[in-house]
C-alpha cells in the first residue's frame, strides 16, 4: 500500500523525525489560509498524489509572494498530473501540501528498504540526492553507501555512523542523522514498511536535516495488523473494475487488450496473459482466482470480465487442483446464465474432476467453445480476437 | 533417491484442525504418505483423518518421530509455527501459508542461516516424490515416478508443466514449488544443488516468473555447477511494470525482474527456454532424450 506525501509526514512527526513546517489542502482559500500563517515566502506547493516523478510533470512549484502564490496553487490544484510514472492519462491533483520553504545548503538521498536479494534491511544513502537513486547508482556508484541490517538484531550503532560518516556531514548534522536513522528503523520496523524513501533529505544553512520528500509504502501482507493505516486506504485511484474485484477477495488488474482471461493461481495466468501475446491478441486483464475458490467467486470473476467493454472474447483456463473442474463449471454456467453470453467463451481444463466439470458445461445448453489443451485453446483465441 | 522427501517423511500437519489443514491431510494420507501427527494448540487429544492431534510440534517429534512438517497455520501466527517446527528439530520445513508479512519471514529467514534445515515455501503448493511422499496441495495424479527433477515458484503453472511432463511419459524425481512471496526458504540455487546431487534425477525443469533476481542467480548456477540438461519456463512477458501479479513476490520494479531478462540470462547460462506453454512437453521430450 502507497501513501501521500503528507500522510507520511505527519507519520514521520509521530516517530520525531524532523519536516518542514506544512500542512495539506484541498481549496486555493485553504491553501492561502495555511501560506499567510508561515514565517514568510518562498513557500511550496506540492500536488499529491500517489505517482513519483511529480516535480518534472509540473507538479511542485515554490512561490516567492502571495500573488504567485494564489497564482500557481490554481495551476496545479486540479490539474490533471502527468509524470513519467503516472499512467498515459495522468492523475488529478485533489490535493496541495504547502510548505514552508527552506535554505538548502546540500540534498541528500536515504531510503530504507526490503533487500530482496539478501533478506535484510537495507539502508541506502548518498551525498547525490534530488537525482533518481537508479541514476546515481549508474553515474556515481562510489557516491552511494549502503549498510544491511539483521532485522533480527535490529539497527546497531555501527550501522548509523557507517551511513553519517559516508555522507561527509559537520559533526552536528552526522549525530542529528544518526538519531534520525535510529527513528526510521524503528518506524519500518514497527509499521510493517517494505519502502521508505526520503529524497531529498536537506541539510539546510543552519545545519538542520529535515526530510524535504517522504515516500512510504507498507507491506499489503501485514495491513492486518496496521489497523490505523486503513484511513489512508484509498481506491479513487484504481480502476473501478479492480475496486470490485478486490470486494470479492479477486485478484484483477486491468489492461488495455480484449482478450479477458480467467485462470486459477498467478502463475498460471500470466502464462495465460503470454499466450495470448503469442497468437498476436492482447490481454484485456489479469485475473487469478485463486486455489480455492469457489462457485460464487468464479460467477464474479467472470461477470466482471464481461462487464470490460473492450473485451471480444474469453479465456478460462483452469488446471483443477484444490479448485476443482466442477465447481469452476458451475459457476461460469451460472455466471452465463445471469449476465448472457455476448462474446465466445473458450474453456479448457485439466486436473481434478474434469470429466464432471465438462458434463456440466455440455448439458448448459450454453455455447461454450471447449479446447481439449493448450494448444487447441490458443489457436480459438487467435481466430475470435483477430 | 529423491530430495527432501521420501518413504522416510514423517509428517506432522501444522493447523490440521483447520478447513485446509484437514482436508489436504487427508489427501496426502490417501497419496501414501506417513502422516504421524497434527497440532493444533489447545486441541491435542483429538483424532482427525485418524491421524492423533497433539498440542505442540515438540509432542509430534518426542512422541511420533516426526521429521518434516507441512503447515496450514494462518498468515499473523505462521512464522511462529515455522520456529516452533525449528526449535522442536524439525529438519524439513513445508509452508504453504499465503500472505505472511514479509518482516515476519525476513526474521525467520535469518534465524534459518547457518541452519541445515529445509524450508520450502510459503506460499507454494509444497513437495512431491511421487509414489513416496506428497507433502502439499498438489493432485497427486498426474504425477508419474521418473528421473526429471522440477522446481517452481508458482502452483497451478507447476501442475501445468507436470501434467504435460507425464503426458509425454516423461517421469518426475521430485517437483517442488519454492513460492511467489519476495521471502521464501529454500530458492533455486539450493534446488538446483540437491538435484545435481542426486543420482535419479537426470535433467531438471526450472519454471520462474518475473520479480526479484532469483532466476537470474539460478542461470549463472546452472552455467557453472551444473552438468545435467535444464528446460526453463518463465511467465509473465506481458505483466505491466509496478503491478503485483498475485503472488506477492511478481513485481517488475524500477525495470528490474523482467520476463525478457530473465530468458536472456537463462539462455546465456545454458537453459533451454521454452516460451510457448502448449509445447513445453514437446520440448521436454527432445531435451530429456
Amino acid at each position: 500500500m502507497k501513501i501521500q506525501e503528507y500522510q507520511a509526514k505527519e507519520l514521520f512527526s509521530a516517530y520525531d523525525v524532523p519536516v518542514p513546517e506544512g500542512k495539506v489542502a484541498e481549496s486555493i482559500d485553504e491553501a492561502v489560509s495555511i501560506a499567510e500563517k508561515m514565517k514568510g515566502f518562498p513557500v511550496a506547493i506540492k500536488a499529491q498524489i500517489l505517482a513519483g516523478g511529480r516535480g518534472k510533470g509540473g507538479g511542485v512549484k515554490i512561490a516567492h509572494s502571495s500573488e504567485e502564490f494564489k497564482e500557481k496553487t490554481k495551476q496545479i490544484l486540479g490539474m490533471n498530473l502527468i509524470t513519467p510514472q503516472t499512467e498515459k492519462q495522468g492523475e488529478r491533483v485533489g490535493k496541495v501540501l504547502v510548505e514552508q520553504g527552506v535554505d538548502i545548503d546540500k540534498e541528500l538521498y536515504l531510503s530504507l528498504v526490503f533487500d530482496r536479494s539478501s533478506s535484510k534491511v537495507a539502508i541506502i544513502a548518498s551525498m547525490a540526492g534530488g537525482m533518481d537513486i537508479e541514476e546515481v547508482a549508474e553515474k556515481y556508484p562510489e557516491k552511494i553507501v549502503k549498510v544491511r541490517i539483521n532485522p533480527l538484531l535490529g539497527i546497531q550503532p555501527y550501522h548509523a555512523r557507517q551511513v553519517a560518516f559516508g555522507l561527509d556531514l559537520p559533526s552536528g548534522a552526522r549525530k542529528e542523522l544518526i538519531s534520525i536513522l535510529n527513528k526510521l528503523y524503528k518506524f519500518y520496523q514497527e509499521k510493517d514498511c517494505n519502502l521508505l524513501e526520503i529524497n531529498p533529505l536537506v541539510l539546510t544553512k543552519q545545519e538542520e536535516l529535515l526530510a524535504m520528500d517522504a515516500k512510504v509504502n507498507f507491506d499489503d501482507s501485514a495491513l492486518f495488523r496496521q489497523k490505523e493505516l486503513s484511513e489512508y486506504q484509498e481506491t479513487s485511484q484504481e480502476h473501478p473494475l479492480e475496486v470490485e474485484a478486490n470486494k470479492y477477495g479477486l485478484n484483477y488488474i486491468k489492461m488495455e487488450g480484449n482478450v479477458g482471461n480467467m485462470v486459477n493461481g498467478a502463475g498460471l495466468a500470466m502464462a495465460t496473459m503470454d499466450m495470448i501475446k503469442q497468437v498476436g491478441a492482447n490481454p484485456a486483464n489479469f485475473l487469478d482466482v485463486g486455489g480455492g475458490a469457489n462457485a460464487e467467486m468464479v460467477e464474479n470473476g467472470f461477470r466482471i470480465i464481461l462487464q470490460d467493454e473492450n473485451v471480444k472474447c474469453v479465456l478460462v483456463n483452469i488446471f483443477g487442483g484444490i479448485l476443482r473442474c466442477d465447481v469452476l463449471a458451475n459457476g461460469v454456467v451460472q455466471a452465463a446464465e445471469r449476465t448472457g453470453l455476448n462474446v465466445p467463451v473458450v474453456i479448457r481444463m485439466e486436473g481434478t474432476n474434469v470429466e464432471e466439470g465438462r458434463r456440466i458445461l455440455a448439458d448448459s445448453g450454453l455455447d461454450f467453445r471447449l479446447a481439449k489443451d493448450l494448444n487447441e485453446a490458443s489457436q480459438k483465441i487467435s481466430e475470435f480476437a483477430n | 533417491m529423491s530430495i527432501f522427501v521420501n518413504n522416510d517423511t514423517r509428517v506432522v500437519v501444522q493447523g490440521i484442525t483447520g478447513r485446509e489443514g484437514q482436508f489436504h491431510a487427508a489427501q496426502c494420507i490417501s497419496y501414501g504418505t506417513n502422516v504421524v501427527a497434527g497440532s493444533t494448540p489447545g486441541k491435542g487429544g483429538q483424532e482427525i483423518e485418524g491421524v492423533p492431534v497433539v498440542n505442540t510440534v515438540q509432542e509430534a517429534v518426542s512422541e511420533y518421530s516426526a521429521n518434516c512438517s507441512l503447515i496450514f497455520v494462518p498468515p499473523p501466527f505462521a512464522a511462529d509455527a515455522i520456529l516452533e517446527a525449528v526449535d522442536a528439530g524439525i529438519k524439513t520445513i513445508v509452508t504453504i501459508t499465503e500472505g505472511i508479512p514479509v518482516m515476519d519471514m525476513l526474521k525467520v529467514k535469518n534465524y534459518l542461516q547457518g541452519t541445515d534445515v529445509v524450508l520450502i515455501g510459503p506460499n507454494c503448493p509444497g513437495i512431491i516424490t511421487p509414489g513416496e511422499a506428497k507433502v502439499g496441495i498438489m493432485p497427486g495424479a498426474i504425477h508419474q515416478r521418473g528421473k526429471i527433477g522440477v522446481i517452481s515458484r508458482s502452483g497451478t503453472l507447476t501442475y501445468e508443466v507436470v501434467y504435460q511432463l507425464t503426458q509425454q511419459g516423461i517421469g518426475q524425481s521430485t517437483c517442488l514449488g519454492i513460492g511467489g512471496d519476495p521471502v521464501t526458504g529454500v530458492n533455486y540455487l539450493d534446488c538446483l544443488h540437491a538435484f545435481e546431487n542426486d543420482p535419479e534425477t537426470r535433467g531438471i525443469v526450472m519454471v520462474g516468473e518475473i520479480g526479484g533476481d532469483a532466476e537470474e542467480k539460478a542461470a549463472e548456477y546452472v552455467h557453472t555447477k551444473v552438468s545435467k540438461p535444464v528446460v526453463g519456463f518463465i511467465a509473465g512477458l506481458t505483466a505491466p511494470p509496478g503491478k503485483r501479479m498475485g503472488h506477492a513476490g511478481a513485481i517488475i520494479s524500477g525495470g528490474s525482474g523482467t520476463a525478457q531478462a530473465k530468458i536472456e540470462a537463462m539462455r546465456k547460462g545454458g537453459i533451454e527456454v521454452c516460451e510457448d506453454l502448449g509445447s513445453f512437453g514437446d520440448m521436454c521430450s527432445q531435451v530429456f532424450v
